[in-house]
Order: C-alpha cells, then structure tokens, then sequence
C-alpha cells in the first residue's frame, strides 16, 4: 500500500516544529506501524536526509516505550493496542496519517515523536512501593493468603505499562488513571496497606508538582488505554486518597 | 592465562553457606564512601541496584531506555521457577538443580547452579513481600504450572505477564532507593566503554542520548547487567535496543567471554511473514502444557496446506503427525527447548511446512479446548453438552489462562488462534554464554562483575524456561550484596575516584573517535539496519539452529569482510550533539560484527553437539545431539587479543562431584 504521511519534525525541546509531508510506497500490510517507519527512514537515511526519532524498544506492547499520537489518538486508532502492534493492515492504501508526539506539559518533546516521560517515573519514586528491603529471610510467600478475586484485580491494575498514552489522551493532560493503576494495585494486597495512606497522598502530590492536570471524569484515558486499565482504579484512588486525607495522623 | 572459579570448598549443600559466613564484609560507615555503577535495570541490574543500595553503597544505575521500567526482562512471559514444593510432587533444591545441570547438557559448574536453586525460594517471597501480584488458587494460595524439560509444577506466575510484574516489583525496589538519593539513575544513558586503572575497573565512559555528550563516570565496582546478545541475528526476540555492547566493551578491557556460541534458539515463536520484519514474537512456552504441535503426516497433504488449498482444521486426527509426542513419549511437547527447536526445524527440512515459507509448525488447541470444556461442564452441572458448548466454555478456561497472548499472536498475524491451530517456529531467544564470572559474580578483571544474562555462568548450553527471570533476580537480590563486599572490603581506604586520570582520558578519547569514524565519511553507501541485516542472515544461516565446520569458517570470513564494508562506508545520518538514535545503533551493530565472528569461531572449536550448539558432523543416528564429554566438559573462555576470531582460548575443566553425565534423554 501507499500511504501519505504528516508527521511532527522538531530538532530538539526548544525549538519549534512542524508537520511536514513524507511519502512512503508499497508498505505491507503485514508489517507494523513502527516497521512502516522504519522503511520510511531507511528511504530518508538513504537520500542522506535526517530519519525521525521516535521511541521504541520491545515491540511486543508490554515495554510501553513506543508513544506517537496517531490521527488525533495515541497509539492510534485501534483500541487496546500499542503503536508497536498496529498494524498496516487497519489501514487503506492511499491514506494520509497524521503522526505526532504524544502532547502534555509534563511530558516535552525531545526531538521529533519522542518525548520526556520521567514525570512518571518521579511519580513512583514518590510511593509506588512496598517498602520492605531485600532479604533471605522474609515471609514465606504463602504465609498470608490473598483471596483470588483481590489478586487478579490486583493484577489487571499493575498490568499497566507507563506509556503515558492516558496522559496524551485527557484533555487536562491529568495521570490520574497512571497514578491509579500503582495505588489500586497495591491497595489490594495485603503487603501494600500498611502504607496505604502515606503512598496514596505522596503520588498525588508528585503529579500534581510534575505539571500533570486534573481528572474530570472525561475518560478518554481508559477508552484509549492500550491494556485496558479501567476506570474503576481512579475511583478507587479517589476512595484512597479520601479516606488517607479524613484520617491520615499527619 | 588461567581462571580460577574461587569454588568454595566442602560439599556441594554447603557451599554457599560456608562462603556466606567466611566472606569478607564492609561496615556500614564504609559503604557511604563507597561508589557502584550498574549497567541495565533489567531484572538482575534493578533488584542489584536497589539491594546494594538498601545495603548502604551509593549505586549509579544506568539504562539506554527513557526509564527503568522498559528493559527488555519486562517482556519475559511464562513464569519463574522455585524450589518451593508448594505442590507437593516431589520438588526440592536438589531436583531443581539436576534439571538445571541436565537441561543445561552438563556444561555449567556445579556449585553456581546448585546455589541458584537454593537461593530460588527467597526470590518468590521478596517478590510477593513487594506486591508482585501472582497467579493465585481459590484458597488464597500461590499457583504453578509446569515447564519444558521438568516433570513437577514449580513455575510461578502471572498470567503471561511474568516478567512484568517481577520487574516492576525490582523497578519499585529500585524507584524507593532513588528518592532517597542512594541510587542516582541515568537514563537514556549508554555504556560505552569500562575504564580501567592499575588492572581494576574504576568507571565507565558513557553517552547521553539527548545530548550526544561522552561522559566520565567513577565507581569503585562496575557492575554489568546489560542482558544478552541475541540480536547479532538481526531477527529475535530481543527488544530492538538490546544489545551486546557493554559486555563487549568489557571484554575488549581484558574480561574473558565464555561459551559464545550457546545461544537458545526458542521453539514457539511467530514464524517471519516478510521482508519487512524487524523482529520476531514469542510465544510463551507455557503454551506448550496446553498446546500440542504437529505438522501433516503426509507431503501432500503439507503441500495443499501451503498452498491454502486445505485447512489444518480439515486434516483429521489419523493424518497429523504429533511429532514431539511420537519422538519424545515420556516429555511429549514439554521438551526442553533446544530439542523441541530441532525436531521443528527437522520436519520443515523434509517438507512438512505449513506456512507459504515451508517454516512453520502448528501449535493446537483444540483438544485441550475440549478437555477443559468437559471439565467445566462437570462443574457446571449440564449433563450431555453439546459440542458447541463445550468448545465455549473450553475457550473461555484457555482464554483466562493465555488470553493476552492469544490477542497479541492475532494481532500479528490476523488469525483467531482459538478457532485455528496457531503457526509457529523457532527464533533466537536467549544467550547462554557471555562474561565468564567466578563464583562471586567477578569477571577477571578486578571490580568488574557480570549479572544475569550477560554472565555465562548457570544455564550451561540450553537454558530451561522460566529460569532466567530466577537468576536474574538470584544474582541481583542474593548474590552481588553478599559476594561484592568481598572484593570492596579491599577499597574502603581507596577515596573517591578521579575521573581525571589519564585512563578515564584515553577511554573518553577513543570513543569520541569511534563516534567521528561512523560520522564522517566520504562514501556513505548503506543505512545501518542494511548491514545488521546481512550480519544477521550470516549468522542464522551458519551458526544458527545447525552449524558445521566449513559454514563456520565461511562465516568467519563473510564477517571479517562485512565488518570491513561497514567501517568503510555504513551510512549515518546527523550529527554527535543531537538526539541520534541511527549513531546509537550504529555502534552497537559494530560491536555485533565482532562479537558475531568470536560466536562463529567458538561453535567451530567446541567439536560436539549440546544444548543449542549443534554440529551436523556430531549426531547419533537418530539425529540427536552427540556429546563428547571426554573431550569437551569445560567451559570455553576467549582472551581478547586484536582480531574477534584469533582470541585466546582458556578452558575450565567442568568437574561433576555429584551427578552423573549422562546423554540426556527425554524419549
């Protein structure tokens, strides 16, 4: 298939960009969005023009490294999935694909598709953890049962792989569903309540100093989440985040 | 030169605990004065980075992704094994061990393997004390499955998402330690060289990603966790970022590189559909306790199957070949994963192929569809249900139990695996070999240590399913904190290190030189990715699943001839102060086109099949592997000297105290 292209060029953080037209012919349907890409760099890089940068690592969608804000949707238009496992097949020849890096404050662009996405990282370096230290000789595991139903849910909240695509998505440019899925997760467990309260304020106002804004209820973030995070986990933070700042001791 | 492994002495049950209690310890006011650099946060660089650092060291961690939380450990699927007998089907340390040495076809030592299986049930309570939601039984409890090349339940897991939430739990491990200020993280960070001062590693040269600046970084210890070297093959499992470079680096500085060319070649992976693919997807071995592969049993029918003129689904029961399971009775489609690989790619060989390629198998569902479905309906209570019922409620047990990667194999290939037998085929998933350690983790080159995958020491020549998310987390979370004070209680008087010193200097000059040389050039012919290309399909052709003699030595100088065109004219775009991932990949292509020759030249001395090594002139009539312990149980270790394949060989006796060698069966 042949495709027209529009995609975001700017050199780095401070300077301005633009959209600009590229072409890229006879690409397979079978190959993914980023392996379209990638043929069409290796054409830029063999005209001895500079290819665009954008980010990637795994492509198997589990990294969350690969972003891109694809015809107005991050990860484009096919719903729970990553930018890596689109596929050329969901569109037609001679289409024309806008393709832009995912846009919010706390996340700035650092050349082309690829932006800054740290803010999460500070997020949970401010309580996304157990804070229990390495050792031989902790509790065994099956020391504390989990009812099955706490751990899977549990488990679908921490199944969510920081690609900050629920940032891109929200018109308030809000983490509240990232943020969310940590809390949730760890909420549920046993090992995580001891510092419920603690973690909870802590991540809160992480994001809210890294420039992220607020929630209101639109919920683009979980229509647009490539692995499906619900909504239910920002109620629950919003129950957490409550609960800590009515009985917190601080 | 020689190696010495430092082996604790006494027996083998005791090894570990003995040195633990002998091993030289650092006070708790000396590892504040004390600097460890640790490349890669993958599982074993996260939870070492966080354990040394929860310990007291000052821990500078670096990774080339934008955050921790992307090394590639994060994509590993199936589950973790531990010695627990949660199960109670007999498992110990001891059986964890035997199948750890056997599955490894007796090329890894004794001692390290035997302590990987000790400290393993450690990992699954740190994991949980973290939060690591694992799967769980009704009662509360924690639940396992079963693995290739084992006959008890000891894989522990998440769905199909292991990996994730392991690393996760280390990357939180990890992310406490950083708002403390004890870890100071350096993303979009890549290791360059390792710089070493009187003989012992000081510091590493590094490069900003953004910026493009080389920059200086001390430490009294250089910890490598920078994973394996898969993607030499151009193709694999790998993330596109994966690459050998920092373990290179370290070899290139004096630290010997063991067993190269053991490379874990995964038998249930998305077969390549074309031209275009820039790498390949696994498909999680767990799928092989439900799925059950097969091929036609009769040319014709393959042929009509390639040719879309008959479906799979049409072949009945009497006309399909379940070849592991007529081969291999006793482990049928769990079998380890080097002679699953071998009989997949033996049957498309002689034209049982099923995709247009002719390289693919088929990995079915159908029947344990059916058998959970009958079991539901037990359940259930619905007496006599019809077909159509069963198959529903099969499918929805097998989609709780591999949904996410049944969704992803339809993803790729635009099939619904649930009403088709999925299509498979080997791939280049993991590297055995890599920086020979001793028994403490230490190359030798002093202060420079190798976890995790970029070390060679445990799986010996095929690694075992869900066992490199157990050493990773083993070398990380209970190996380094115990065994690194060894060596640091000898540098607590050393003071800060000077990165002015003229080796820090000359490293720093040498890289920005390498980055000129890949920058300006007067012919610029090819991109990058063209050359990594033909390096690769080098590589697969002739030191791939099958190698013999003459394709290794062809190999070696198709390499040599390639690595010479790159350096002549690779084609790379822009400049060295800017954000320039083509520069990035260009220098870590370069290091494969060393590294891959070295791979080539091991395969071509080491005269014997094992594991994933295997030579068409050594097989038994059955077309097995043919090990020759007399003359080949030792590990293999190559002493840079200038040229990749003219390195020295060092070989280290592998003495078994405790098992018996034996060919290994799993007819």
């Amino acid at each position: 298939m042949d495709l027209k292209l529009k995609i975001w060029r700017q050199a780095n953080t401070n300077s301005k960009g633009s959209l600009k037209d590229y072409q890229v012919k006879n690409v397979s349907a079978d190959s993914s969005f980023l392996e379209m890409m990638d043929q069409l760099n290796e054409e830029l890089i063999d005209k001895g023009d500079d290819p665009v940068a954008f980010d990637h690592d795994c492509r198997e969608g589990i990294c969350g490294m690969c972003s891109m804000h694809i015809n107005g949707e991050p990860h484009g238009p096919e719903s729970g999935t990553t930018t890596c496992q689109l596929h050329m097949r969901k569109f037609k020849d001679g289409d024309t694909i806008y393709v832009e890096p995912f846009r919010a404050k706390a996340f700035p662009v650092l050349k082309d598709l690829a932006v800054d996405r740290a803010a999460l990282d500070r997020v949970i370096q401010a309580g996304g953890f157990v804070s229990v230290n390495t050792s031989g000789n902790t509790l065994d595991a099956n020391a504390i049962p989990v009812p099955k139903a706490d751990a899977d849910a549990a488990f679908n909240a921490a199944t969510c792989i920081g690609c900050g695509g629920c940032v891109a998505a929200c018109p308030n440019a809000s983490a509240m569903l990232f943020v969310s899925a940590k809390v949730s997760q760890l909420s549920l467990l046993p090992q995580g309540k001891v510092e419920a309260k603690e973690r909870v304020t802590n991540m809160v106002n992480q994001m809210d100093l890294e420039g992220f804004g607020n929630c209101s209820n639109v919920g683009a973030c979980a229509e647009e989440c490539p692995v499906g995070i619900s909504l239910e986990n920002i109620a629950r933070l919003n129950r957490e985040y409550l609960s800590a700042s009515l009985t917190s001791s601080k | 030169m020689k190696l010495d492994s430092r082996i604790p002495e006494g027996p083998l049950e005791k090894k570990w605990q003995n040195h633990k209690a002998n091993i030289r310890l650092v006070n708790p006011a000396n590892k504040r004065n004390i600097d460890v650099i640790i490349i890669g946060t993958g599982l074993a660089g996260s939870s070492a980075a966080a354990s040394l650092a929860e310990m007291g060291y000052n821990v500078k961690a670096f990774c080339f992704q934008d955050s921790p939380r992307r090394a590639h450990s994060i994509a590993a699927q199936g589950g973790i094994n531990a010695a627990k007998n949660y199960q109670n089907d007999g498992d110990s340390v001891y059986r964890l061990f035997y199948d750890t040495i056997k599955g490894g076809d007796y090329r890894s030592r004794e001692a390290n393997v035997y302590r990987l299986a000790e400290v393993s049930a450690n990992i699954i309570d740190q994991a949980v004390a973290q939060g690591v939601p694992f799967a769980r039984e009704y009662g509360g409890n924690l639940d396992n499955r079963s693995f290739g090349g084992v006959q008890v339940s000891r894989t522990f897991y998440a769905k199909g998402q292991t990996g994730q939430q392991l690393l996760l739990g280390a990357y939180s491990a990890l992310s406490r330690q950083i708002s403390k200020g004890k870890v100071k993280l350096y993303n979009r960070h890549e290791m360059l060289d390792v710089v070493t001062v009187d003989g012992k590693a000081r510091g590493i040269i590094a490069k900003n990603l953004v910026t493009g600046k080389v920059e200086r970084f001390g430490a009294h210890a250089v910890v490598i966790a920078s994973g394996g070297y898969g993607n030499v093959f151009y193709l694999s499992t790998n993330a596109m970022g994966s690459n050998g470079s920092a373990a290179w680096k370290a070899h290139k500085r004096g630290a010997a590189f063991s067993n190269p060319c053991f490379t874990q070649i995964h038998p249930t992976c998305i077969p390549v559909s074309g031209s275009h693919q820039s790498k390949l997807t696994l498909m999680s071995e767990s799928l092989r306790n439900d799925g059950r592969i097969w091929v036609p049993k009769d040319l014709k029918d393959a042929e009509a199957i390639r040719e879309g003129r008959l479906k799979a689904t049409d072949l009945p029961e009497e006309k399909r070949d379940y070849y592991l399971e007529r081969r291999y009775p006793s482990f049928g489609n769990l079998v380890p994963r080097d002679v699953a690989s071998r009989a997949a790619k033996e049957r498309c060989d002689e034209g049982f192929g099923v995709n247009k390629t002719g390289e693919a198998v088929y990995l079915d569902f159908a029947a344990a569809i059916e058998r959970y479905g009958k079991t539901e309906a037990n359940i259930q209570g619905i007496d006599n249900p019809t077909k159509e019922q069963v198959k529903e409620l099969g499918t929805k047990v097998v989609e709780a139990k591999y949904g996410n990667l049944f969704a992803m194999y339809e993803k790729i290939v635009d099939d619904n695996p649930y009403q088709t037998p999925m299509m498979i085929y080997p791939a280049v998933h993991y590297t055995m070999g890599g920086l020979w350690v001793d028994y403490n983790l230490m190359t030798n080159v002093p202060g420079l240590f190798a976890l995790g995958e970029a070390n060679f020491s445990d799986h010996g020549a095929n690694r075992l399913g869900a066992s490199a998310l157990m050493q990773g987390l083993a070398d990380g979370y209970f190996v380094i904190p115990y065994t690194i004070g060894d060596y640091l209680s000898e540098e607590i008087r050393t003071g800060a290190i000077d990165t002015n010193h003229e080796a820090f200097a000359t490293a720093e000059a040498e890289v920005n030189e390498t980055i000129d040389k890949l920058l300006n050039k007067t012919t610029k012919k090819h991109s990058v990715d063209h050359y990594h290309r033909a390096l690769g399909k080098i590589m697969w052709d002739k030191c791939g699943m099958a190698r013999n003699a003459q394709g290794l030595q062809e190999a070696i100088k198709d390499i040599s001839a390639l690595r010479a065109e790159f350096w002549e004219s690779v084609n790379v775009p822009g400049s060295k102060n800017e954000m320039n991932p083509e520069l990035d990949k260009a220098m870590r292509v370069a290091d494969f086109m060393e590294l891959g020759e070295l791979m080539c030249q091991d395969a071509l001395t080491r005269e014997e099949s094992c594991g994933g090594h295997f030579r068409e002139e050594f097989q038994t009539e059955e077309g097995e592997a043919l090990r020759r312990d007399e003359e080949f149980a030792f590990v293999s270790s190559w002493q840079y000297t200038g040229n990749p394949s003219e390195a020295e060989l060092i070989k280290e006796d592998l003495i078994f105290e405790n098992v018996e060698l034996k060919t290994r069966s799993y007819k």
